[in-house]
């Protein structure tokens, strides 16, 4: 059956360019402009969808972004909204969750037994006896869900802008475009969005049979077009409000994040379906999709219709209906009383129009695939009971819905606004709007067409006021006449099937035993009959559940409030939201050269470091062992650029670092460095680090790699309350740094260095500034890989060469890079812990043994306090060096591997590593007090559970090799 | 088709009485008032009714029951902490977890999924191995696994994680299950209240009165109540409580997110947490992805919800999930969670007499609920907290002797 009218002046399809497509293994053809859903309309499909639970038959409710019951896949993409994408040539698709398809699904018996499953059935049963749960939960599950997901779907990039503008107007319909209008006069930029694929809103389908309001909706066009400064943007949502007018603008083809000096929002209203018994059939839809199907994609909505209303909306919608040849064979209002200004129209007509009458039911055809009849009678509104007395029916294949509307207050409601119930309309209006946010049109309770162009204007004056613009005050009137909300259009039925969320199958009985059960409030009612939880968000239902509650509390509806309205508006794609993705890391100047050297990098913090440089004919651990014996035999060298660097000048550095360090510094020498340990207020290890002094009142210090960030950022929180003399640089990036570490590097370093590096020119813990291969260098004497090292400063930028000529100059000495895994054997063989490594969240200096750093008598410093209280009470835990007792088919442990004693956890292995040097293994663990005895030893328990024994040993494990070197 | 389902069909009424009904006022005294009518408020009540037979007690909740962080968690259950004390703790709720649909005769769909905490970094593989080793020591059920064992699981991973963060492994815990949270708090409550606990909600504390270091009642919006013996287990809402008393305490208030996807047929079948990646996720019965980050890094009392958190969770959920570019976020939203310097809770007795506290609950209290009920049910009926929650004490922090769990908490909920 081709329900195709014919062309149509403003029809949003294009004829000229026809499509074909299948659904459910059927071809169809529609036309370029087509949404999926209007085109196998048009073709006289009906059962479009299965619903959630019962897999009742579903066709159109609302065509705008809300019939979540009519979602396709076309095996690329699920849940596809049918409702509002567009179709393409060549598209296959398929509904979702059916078994067998949409007519024959399998499931469809699951509605003959809905009398089972009453609200919230599900935990009621299933979980005794215990271990059946598991099966039934499998069942629920693979019922559950609605679309399959394509695993082979592509990683997509999306792009994301950032744009500021003076108003963003959120909804291009009558209000919205009447704002951007008089809010344009004053020259500020606007940026205007609409979800629809054409502004116009309400203006472009409803129209009660004549042309008016698509003459107002060109006239306004035309002038928006002529305004530079306003930005109309279609086809693009406002996804969600957030602090200070922050507001994602979805596109198909990404998101733009707009900050807005001030907001309107001008959404308009859901239409909100009345009901009653089969309300859910295929052809049953909101008097609003049917002229959405009438007047943007020409399609009849039915053949003979039946029009129930509780408002005047419904005289509208049937004089469209008959515009477009539609014979409506009744309008049923349940209004007794009031008079629709249309009436006399339709009457001449020759419409029957039946006041105080409800559809107490919808029968449906034979296949239940649509509509036969309706079964009317009077309804009697004070009691909101049918007369069932006096039932009549009326042949139709299709009935358009207007029972009233909620707001499409979502934004408003994350804007922080504060709703109040208005009893003129019926509806939630904005009571307090904070400061930039307006709201304007139906959302704000304004319905008829000159009071939503007067209540934009009322906006835009507004907001040109808050933009100190000069603008005359516009006024708009609160709504006249009759209220276009029902406060109660719900006819009872024995056999229910009166359905109030159509996402959830949720029916109106359900919410009398949900309050029967005490979930009466709305919350928790929400919460246990799921209602407006769907993929709509409960956009036709939260209004009607909000009235039946009031109605079984017997309270006022503004009693009993409204749920929460989060983000997102529409359900918004991940890879959309992700955009592009980055995953920033650092890389130090000499980055090219080891890679040129075949090195393997790891991530330590931000930074890429070189693990180890990889040797043909070499395994892994054969490498890096290599790497260790040419420090501890010759002379080796690493980038060790990634270090944090911080300069501290000014009178109070001194004093700055007294307090940040526990160590002191007012005395320190200039030349000279000191190992620093920072804590923090409850005395626990931070970072430690060097501080050299290079002249009265400037340090410069170190900071670990993967906390210098951290350091950085807390000695900057501390300055800023204590608010000393002092400058903060963070030269990081700015310094590259080298160790020259091994009983050679004097050796190599004096061919490229003038000053004198003798022991007493020179010695250990000092620092020079000087030139190396013609760069200026600050060089510290260090002596963390090995006794004798030397860690060379110099600008990023002249790293490389001092690289390269110290490679040249340690030639004949056989020097070699070493990367950070032979680093992490060379400082646990001189028995050095590292921060991070050897400490946890909770390590304090007494049981990392580096209470030699600190100066506990000093005025002050971060975590003394703590310290002095941790100090008083039996130390827990030590950390001690250790040697395994190796035997032969002995498992080694690892870090981490627990220490055992008596059965019990007595500490913990935090670095252990075979010595090259030594052919043994090594390293720190945590131990009880009565353990950490020199020469005694103690049980650790591998990964397989065997206990392997460790001798508590001294450090360095590896004793001097600087004499040779001495010479 | 279950046979406890008949009863609806041939039935005429609705068969089920009400969970909880209200009383129409307060009485003038109980043994015991409990203040929050989250889940563990409620099980606090329970448990006083069920164990110590201690029934004229009042629950106050300022909303509706489960609307705090109980109603916005993403209900990950386990166990495999850090500390031995905590390893314990937490395992004593889950085994009371695993057997409390049928304690309560109500599903709540306490689903044993298994839980991956995924290691990206040479670092991480040590935090989980020790972890491992702490729970293998305690009886729980966690060890280390590499990459093929979390493929096996979940094939769909992309295990490079789009070679930003390759998976070298994963701390894998057997025990790690989901469950309906807002069914825990009405199963709880239907429990108290068949057991004679009164419940009001929309029903706010204002102010605790003592009397020589004692407790002796409290101001509420409905009017006074006397009693010697209040309980706060208001989590985002503790410093209110405990500033009305004087009382101090280390906790800080910092908004954590969460949001859910449109429902899909069920594809992920385990629980995935990713401390690199700061994500989680898991896929409910109803088939939605529910989804999780790291706390906002900063303090704030607030339940509103950040597009910035939305956009970064998509990318790395993207990095472990190309496929789910096109799937869509229905929903977001945040809790206020009641964050400790060592991330474990703090429970019991506190300096004033007869007042007791349950807080500290950060992003990990969920899970805690049934134990948390029963040890704080036995602290109030006894005066004197149970040793298993001796290392949670408030004088702790006093003491120095904290129980460290950051490492075991940080996305891990
Ligand atoms: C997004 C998110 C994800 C999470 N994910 C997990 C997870 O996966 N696993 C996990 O174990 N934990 C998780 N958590 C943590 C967990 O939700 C909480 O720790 C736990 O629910 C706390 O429960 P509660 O009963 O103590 O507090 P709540 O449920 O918050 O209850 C406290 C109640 O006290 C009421 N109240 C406050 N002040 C007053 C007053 N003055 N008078 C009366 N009533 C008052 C509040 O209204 C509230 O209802 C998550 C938390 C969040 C926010």
């Amino acid at each position: 059956m081709n329900r195709r009218l014919e062309t149509r002046p403003g029809e949003w399809i294009d004829r000229d360019e026809p499509l074909k497509f299948s659904f459910e293994g059927k071809e169809y053809t529609g036309f370029s402009g087509d949404t999926i859903t209007s085109a196998l309309w048009a073709s006289g499909e009906r059962i479009l969808g299965r619903s959630f639970k019962y897999h009742r038959p579903r066709g159109i409710l609302s065509l705008s972004n809300h019939d979540v019951n009519i979602l396709v896949t076309d095996m690329e993409d699920t849940n596809i909204r049918a409702d509002v994408v567009n179709v393409k040539e060549g598209m296959r698709l398929l509904a979702v969750n059916t078994s067998g398809g949409v007519k024959k699904d399998k499931k469809r018996w699951l509605d003959r037994l809905s009398a089972f499953m009453p609200v919230g059935f599900y935990y009621k049963a299933f979980h005794s006896p215990r271990k059946l749960f598991p099966f039934w939960e499998n069942v629920i599950r693979k019922s559950a869900g609605l679309g399959e997901v394509n695993f082979n779907y592509p990683r997509t990039i999306k792009t994301k802008y950032h744009e500021h503008c003076d108003l963003l107007i959120v909804g291009a319909g009558t209000a919205g475009l009447s704002a951007a209008l008089h809010a344009a006069k004053c020259g500020i930029g606007i940026t205007l969005v609409d979800e629809n694929r054409q502004a116009g809103g309400s203006l472009t389908y409803d129209c009660a049979g004549d042309q008016e309001s698509k003459t107002v909706l060109r006239n306004l066009l035309d002038e928006i077009k002529h305004h530079p400064n306003i930005t109309l943007l279609t086809g693009v949502y406002a996804a969600g409000y957030y602090t200070d007018h922050y507001i994602p603008l979805v596109r198909e083809d990404g998101i733009t994040n707009m900050r807005a000096k001030a907001v309107v929002i001008a959404t308009g209203a859901y239409e909100q379906p009345p009901v009653f018994r089969n309300n859910d059939l295929p052809g049953v839809m909101l008097g609003t999709a049917a002229q959405r199907l009438i007047h943007r994609y020409s399609v009849r909505p039915f053949d003979v219709g039946v029009v129930f209303t509780a408002n005047d909306q419904g005289y509208r919608v049937a004089l469209d209906l008959l515009e477009a040849g539609v014979e409506v064979a009744a309008l049923v209002d349940l209004r007794k009383k009031a008079a629709s200004p249309l009436a006399d129209k339709l009457l001449q007509l020759n419409i029957r129009i039946l006041k105080g009458y409800c559809i107490y039911e919808a029968i449906p055809t034979g296949d239940h695939e649509g509509v036969k009849e309706v079964v009317i009678c009077p309804f009697d509104e004070s009691s909101g009971k049918p007369d069932t007395g006096d039932l009549v029916t009326i042949a139709c294949d299709g009935i358009a819905m207007c029972a009233g509307w909620a707001p499409a207050a979502a934004l408003l409601y994350q804007a922080g606004v504060s709703m109040r119930y208005d009893n003129t309309v019926n509806q939630f209006v904005p009571n307090k709007l904070p400061k930039g946010v307006f709201a304007a049109g139906k959302v704000n309770g304004r319905f008829d067409l000159e009071s939503r162009l007067k209540d934009g204007q009322r906006a835009a004056s507004e907001v040109l006021s808050m933009l100190s613009e000069t603008s005359i005050k516009v006024v708009s009137e609160p709504h006249e006449g009759n209220t276009p909300s029902h406060t109660f259009p719900f006819v009872p039925h024995p056999k229910a099937k009166n359905f109030i969320d159509f996402d959830e199958d949720i029916q109106l009985k359900d919410f009398i035993n949900a309050a029967q059960e005490g979930f009466d409030n709305i919350e928790l009612m929400k919460r246990f009959t799921t209602v407006g939880m769907g993929p709509s968000q409960g956009k036709h239902s939260n209004m009607n559940a909000i009235r039946i509650l009031a109605k079984i509390r017997d309270l006022p509806v503004e009693k009993i409030g409204s749920t929460t309205a989060r983000p997102f508006f529409h359900p918004t794609p991940i890879g959309h939201l992700a955009g592009r993705t980055f995953h920033p890391h650092r890389l130090t100047s000499l980055h090219d050269w080891h890679q040129t050297a075949q090195a393997d990098f790891i991530a330590v913090g931000a930074w890429l470091r070189p693990a180890y440089y990889s040797i043909a004919g070499l395994s892994r651990d054969d490498a890096i062992i290599q790497e260790v014996l040419s420090v501890r035999q010759a002379v080796g060298m690493i980038d060790v650029g990634t270090l944090g660097k911080i300069e501290v000048h000014g009178p109070d550095s001194a004093l700055f670092l007294e307090r940040f360090y526990t160590g002191g510094f007012a005395n320190q020498k200039i030349g000279s460095t000191r190992y620093a340990l920072a804590l923090d207020e409850a005395g626990v290890i931070l970072d430690d680090g060097i501080v050299a002094r290079l002249a009265d009142d400037l340090f410069y210090l170190t900071a670990s790699t993967s906390n210098s960030a951290m350091v950085y950022r807390e000695m900057q929180r501390w300055q800023q309350k204590w608010q000393l003399d002092i400058g903060l640089v963070n030269v990081t990036g700015y310094y590259g740094a080298i160790n020259v570490a091994g009983v050679a590097a004097r050796k190599v370093l004096s061919k490229l260095c003038k000053a004198s590096l003798s022991e007493q020119d020179f010695s250990f813990g000092s620092i020079i500034e000087t030139v190396i291969a013609e760069v200026p260098a600050r060089i510290i004497r260090v002596g963390f890989v090995s006794e004798l090292a030397y860690e060379i400063h110099v600008a990023s930028q002249d790293a490389l060469t001092v690289w390269v000529a110290l490679m040249e100059a340690g030639e004949p000495e056989k020097i070699r890079p070493f990367g950070v895994e032979a680093q992490r054997i060379l400082r646990l063989e001189m028995g050095h812990s590292i921060c991070g490594h050897d400490t946890d969240g909770l390590t304090n200096p007494l049981e990392a043994g580096l209470m030699f750093a600190v100066k506990p008598d000093k005025p002050f410093f971060i975590g003394q306090r703590s310290l002095q209280i941790i100090r008083k009470a039996p130390i827990r835990k030590s950390l001690v060096p250790f040697l395994l007792d190796h035997q032969d088919g002995m498992e080694t442990p690892k870090e981490c591997n627990l220490v055992i004693a008596q059965g019990d956890i007595a500490g913990r292995v935090t670095s252990i590593a075979f010595s090259p040097t030594l052919k043994q293994a090594i390293g720190l663990a945590y131990v009880s007090p009565e353990l950490a005895i020199q020469g005694g030893s103690f049980l650790i328990r591998t990964d397989n559970g065997s206990l392997v024994k460790a001798i508590v040993a001294q450090t360095p494990f590896v004793t001097s090799q600087i004499g040779d070197s001495k010479k | 088709m279950p046979l406890r389902l008949l009863k609806y069909a041939f039935s005429k009424e609705h068969p089920d009485p009400a969970f909880f009904t209200q009383p129409d006022s307060l009485k003038h005294s109980y043994d015991a008032v409990i203040i929050g009518g989250g889940g563990h408020g409620l099980a606090a009540a329970y448990y006083l009714a069920k164990d110590h037979g201690i029934t004229n007690v009042a629950v106050l909740e300022k909303g509706y029951l489960g609307g705090g962080n109980t109603g916005r968690n993403t209900t990950i259950v386990r166990s495999n902490y850090l500390t031995p004390e905590g390893v314990k703790f937490y395992d004593t709720s889950v085994r009371l977890f695993q057997e409390l649909s049928e304690d309560l005769n109500l599903n709540l769909f306490y689903s044993t999924r298994g839980h991956f905490t995924l290691a990206h970094t040479e670092s991480a593989m040590r935090t989980m191995r020790w972890r491992a080793e702490v729970n293998k020591h305690v009886g729980v059920e966690s060890y280390v696994v590499g990459p093929d064992d979390i493929l096996k699981a979940c094939p769909q991973i992309d295990i490079s994680c789009g070679g930003n963060a390759p998976i070298l492994g994963a701390l894998y815990h057997a025990p790690g299950s989901i469950a309906r949270h807002d069914a825990v708090a009405w199963g709880y409550a239907r429990g108290a209240y068949q057991r004679g606990v009164d419940i009001f909600q929309s029903t706010e504390v204002w102010d605790i009165k003592t009397s020589g270091g004692k407790v002796v009642g409290l101001n509420t919006s409905r009017g006074f109540i006397a009693t010697n013996k209040v309980l706060s287990a208001v989590a985002g809402f503790t410093p209110r409580i405990t500033d009305m008393l004087g009382i101090r305490t280390p906790i800080v208030i910092q908004p954590l997110q969460a949001c859910v996807t449109e429902p899909m047929k069920p594809w992920l079948d385990t629980i995935l947490v990713s401390g690199s990646l700061h994500v989680y996720v898991s896929q409910s019965s109803r088939g939605e992805l529910v989804m999780g980050a790291s706390l906002d890094p900063y303090e704030l009392h607030s339940t509103r919800s950040t597009l910035d958190f939305v956009e970064g969770l998509s990318g790395h959920i993207l990095d472990m999930f190309p496929f789910l570019s096109n799937v869509k976020v229905v929903r977001q939203w945040a809790g206020m969670a009641d964050m400790t310097p060592d991330f474990a809770p703090i429970m019991g007795k506190t300096p004033i007499e007869g007042f007791y506290l349950d807080a500290g609950w950060g992003t990990w209290g969920f899970k805690a609920t049934p134990v948390s009920g029963k040890t704080m049910a036995e602290t109030i009926a006894k005066d004197q907290a149970p040793e298993l929650i001796h290392s949670f004490r408030l004088s702790r922090f006093e003491d120095y002797e904290l129980t460290g769990e950051k490492g075991a908490a940080s996305v891990g909920h």
